[in-house]
């Protein structure tokens, strides 16, 4: 019964209930040619290891985001030996379909179009399909690099308005310029002229104006993101979790509210239980009190390279800006790199793709969710109760290599993976 | 590879902007299979090019003489001058029929991962024009992308102690492009929507 609890959850009558009813790849990953039809609900995609199960779930993700979370160019995208790659995906939005189809050109601008009309930009499909996938590489967000941490709130910023994919590339662009400059006065090795001086001033305006609203909208996100977080954390991890008293976790999370910074669950307020989860936005700019007044934020990151400039003149690189924050997490207090479990790190990367879908619900879209092998490192409750988050929304698909990890919960219709082709069973 | 002198043809090409290695090739056998008057028009062509046109000694646009049209025009506005970075830029301006003062060519805009910065721009020739006092206004029309945007800061720092209003183009331009991309229309209004630019 997937649908059962969908009506549930829909409180608002804002919610446009939205789900891919078509997937069509031609020449992407192992795919020559592959025509899929979906229904609202549960859908698992099953098959052994190698036959292109994760491919289709790069393919749905790619048509809403335009990206893969798997790699970060574009070729490894098309088939080997084809020269670009298809993809269509008919969406289907508050009963209205829209047919959206991209050309994945390596090395080149993709090509969109949306209900067979030409579109002057790929972007502007970004938004009509919002997903939120979550899968193996996920671990990273919680085991890797501040760099893995940083995508993930700028593809959630992007998510929710497409015009950061612009804020985010301007600001790309400033930061390499700048450091450009920087390179070549490390280069010189001799105390910059006023020339160099005056240019690089030039940039600190520049990265300074694009960082502002680059973080002042981080913060702005991390703030909507950590009850979601601390919730979602508990209901996955704490036994009886998915009870509706799992918002004491939040309340813990939000009575130990820093103080000056300092993190939580450390200072002996006795909130530390194991299911207390919580994020941090840490800036680059030490000991600035941050507000998410972009004029402020400017200000303080221009102050912030000032002070940095013979460090950054030594090293020849941007040493402030949202490019070098951190998203810290932490467990019960304690950071989560270093500490927490295997079964820990995964729930908690779960808990921050949770928290992403229930932000966008918010937002009044009901995103597509994509599953792709997540049940099989975690115990048999944190799955039962992993399957009872999900259930409800009106489009997940799933994929396992081994059917029976998929809990019972989430039993709907089921396809085949198998030989290049996708057939229906169920 | 082919034979010296054609692969020399094709390398020659080749080195021409938003010609790649195919077109320069395409090109090439295209010149080699045409009528001998044609290929001798278009050797005419480059060769007057290179002797009669040279870069006007005030503006650095494009000129005939030692200066350019406009320069030597007198009915033009004295004290205004419009910064660009290219000259196709003027021909983009003049079309529009907005702008009655001179120009200035800078040759670029200043961009680090290109190596140019403003000592390779004509930055100092557009000092000394500034320095007798006969410029009211400088209006900024670099191109509207962050390198451009760049480029009219640096010279907005630079010329703001000289009291000379500075200006630049209002926004409504296709972001990130070329000046030259925008419409007659659009490039009009944003020169009747110049703002001031405070840095
Ligand atoms: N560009 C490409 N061209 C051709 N084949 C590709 C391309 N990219 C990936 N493949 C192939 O696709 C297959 C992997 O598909 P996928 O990752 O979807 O497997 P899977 O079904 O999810 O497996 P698992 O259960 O192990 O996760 C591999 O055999 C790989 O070689
Ligand atoms: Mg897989
Ligand atoms: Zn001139």
């Amino acid at each position: 019964m997937p649908h059962a609890g969908r009506s549930a959850r829909r409180e608002g009558p804002t919610l446009e209930s939205v789900h891919v009813a078509l997937l069509e790849l031609q020449d992407f990953r192992s795919y020559r040619a592959a025509e899929i039809t979906f229904d609202p609900g549960i859908s698992v995609l099953r098959g052994r290891n190698g036959e292109g199960k994760t491919n289709l779930a790069e393919a749905i993700g790619y048509l809403a985001a335009q990206n893969s979370h798997r790699v970060a160019t574009d070729a490894p995208l098309v088939r080997h030996g084809a020269a670009r790659a298809i993809l269509r995906g008919g969406v289907v939005r508050a009963d209205r379909r829209a047919l959206l189809e991209i050309e994945i050109n390596p090395g080149k601008a993709n090509r969109a179009r949306l209900n067979r009309s030409p579109l002057p930009r790929a972007r502007e499909l970004l938004g009509i399909l919002r997903t939120v996938l979550f899968a193996p590489e996920d671990l990273a967000l919680v085991k890797g690099d501040p760099g893995e941490r940083r995508r993930f709130l700028d593809e959630l910023l992007t998510a929710r308005a497409p015009r950061f994919a612009g804020v985010r590339a301007d600001y790309d662009r400033v930061l390499k310029q700048r450091n450009a400059l920087l390179k070549s006065a490390a280069a010189h090795r001799r105390p910059p002229g006023a020339e160099m001086l005056a240019t690089l001033e030039v940039w600190d305006t520049h990265l300074a104006k694009a960082g502002a609203e680059l973080l002042a909208a981080r913060l702005d996100l991390t703030a909507a993101l950590r009850p979601l977080a601390a919730k979602a954390y508990a209901a996955v991890a704490q036994p009886g979790g998915d009870a509706p008293d799992a918002a004491d976790a939040v309340d813990a999370v939000e009575t130990v509210e820093t103080v000056d910074g300092a993190s939580p669950g450390t200072d002996g307020t006795g909130a530390t239980g194991p299911w207390i989860a919580d994020l941090t936005y840490r800036s680059s700019l030490e000991g600035v009190e941050l507000s998410t007044d972009r004029g402020k934020l400017a200000d303080a990151l221009r102050e912030g390279m000032e002070r940095a400039r013979r460090q950054e003149l030594d090293r020849g690189v941007s040493l402030v800006g949202p490019h070098r924050d951190e998203l810290s997490l932490t467990l019960a207090g304690l950071p989560t790199r270093g500490y927490a479990s295997q079964g820990e790190s995964w729930s908690f990367a779960l808990a921050l793709r949770l928290a992403a879908f229930e932000l966008l619900r918010a937002d009044g879209d009901d995103p597509v969710l994509i599953l792709d092998d997540v049940f099989a490192e975690l115990d048999a409750g944190r799955r039962r109760r992993l399957a009872g988050l999900v259930a409800p929304a009106e489009q997940v698909i799933i994929t396992a290599a081994v059917p029976d990890d998929v809990p019972v919960e989430l039993s709907g219709a089921a396809y085949d993976v198998a030989g290049g082709a996708v057939t229906r069973v169920r | 590879m082919y034979e010296g002198v054609v692969q020399n043809l094709i390398d020659e090409l080749g080195r021409l902007p938003g010609v790649g290695p195919k077109s320069a090739q395409r090109i090439a056998f295209h010149l080699l299979a045409a009528d001998p008057a044609d290929v001798s028009r278009l050797t005419e062509a480059l060769k007057e090019v290179k002797d009669k046109v040279r870069f006007c000694r005030t503006c650095g646009n494009v000129a005939e003489a030692e200066e350019c049209r406009v320069c030597r025009d007198a009915r033009r506005d004295p004290h205004v001058i419009c910064v660009v970075e290219e000259p196709k830029d003027v021909v983009a301006i003049e079309k529009t029929r907005e702008f009655r003062g001179r120009y200035h060519v800078l040759g670029g805009a200043i961009s680090p991962i290109e190596g140019v910065g403003p000592e390779d721009l004509r930055i100092k020739e557009l000092m000394t024009r500034l320095a007798d006092g006969t410029i009211t206004e400088l209006i900024l029309a670099t191109d509207p992308n962050l390198e451009g945007e760049a480029t009219a800061t640096y010279l907005a720092r630079l010329v703001k102690p000289m009291g000379i209003t500075v200006t630049r183009l209002a926004s409504g331009l296709p972001v990130g492009g070329d000046l030259e991309y925008a419409d007659e229309v659009t490039l009009g209004r944003a020169f009747e929507g110049r703002r001031l630019l405070d840095v």
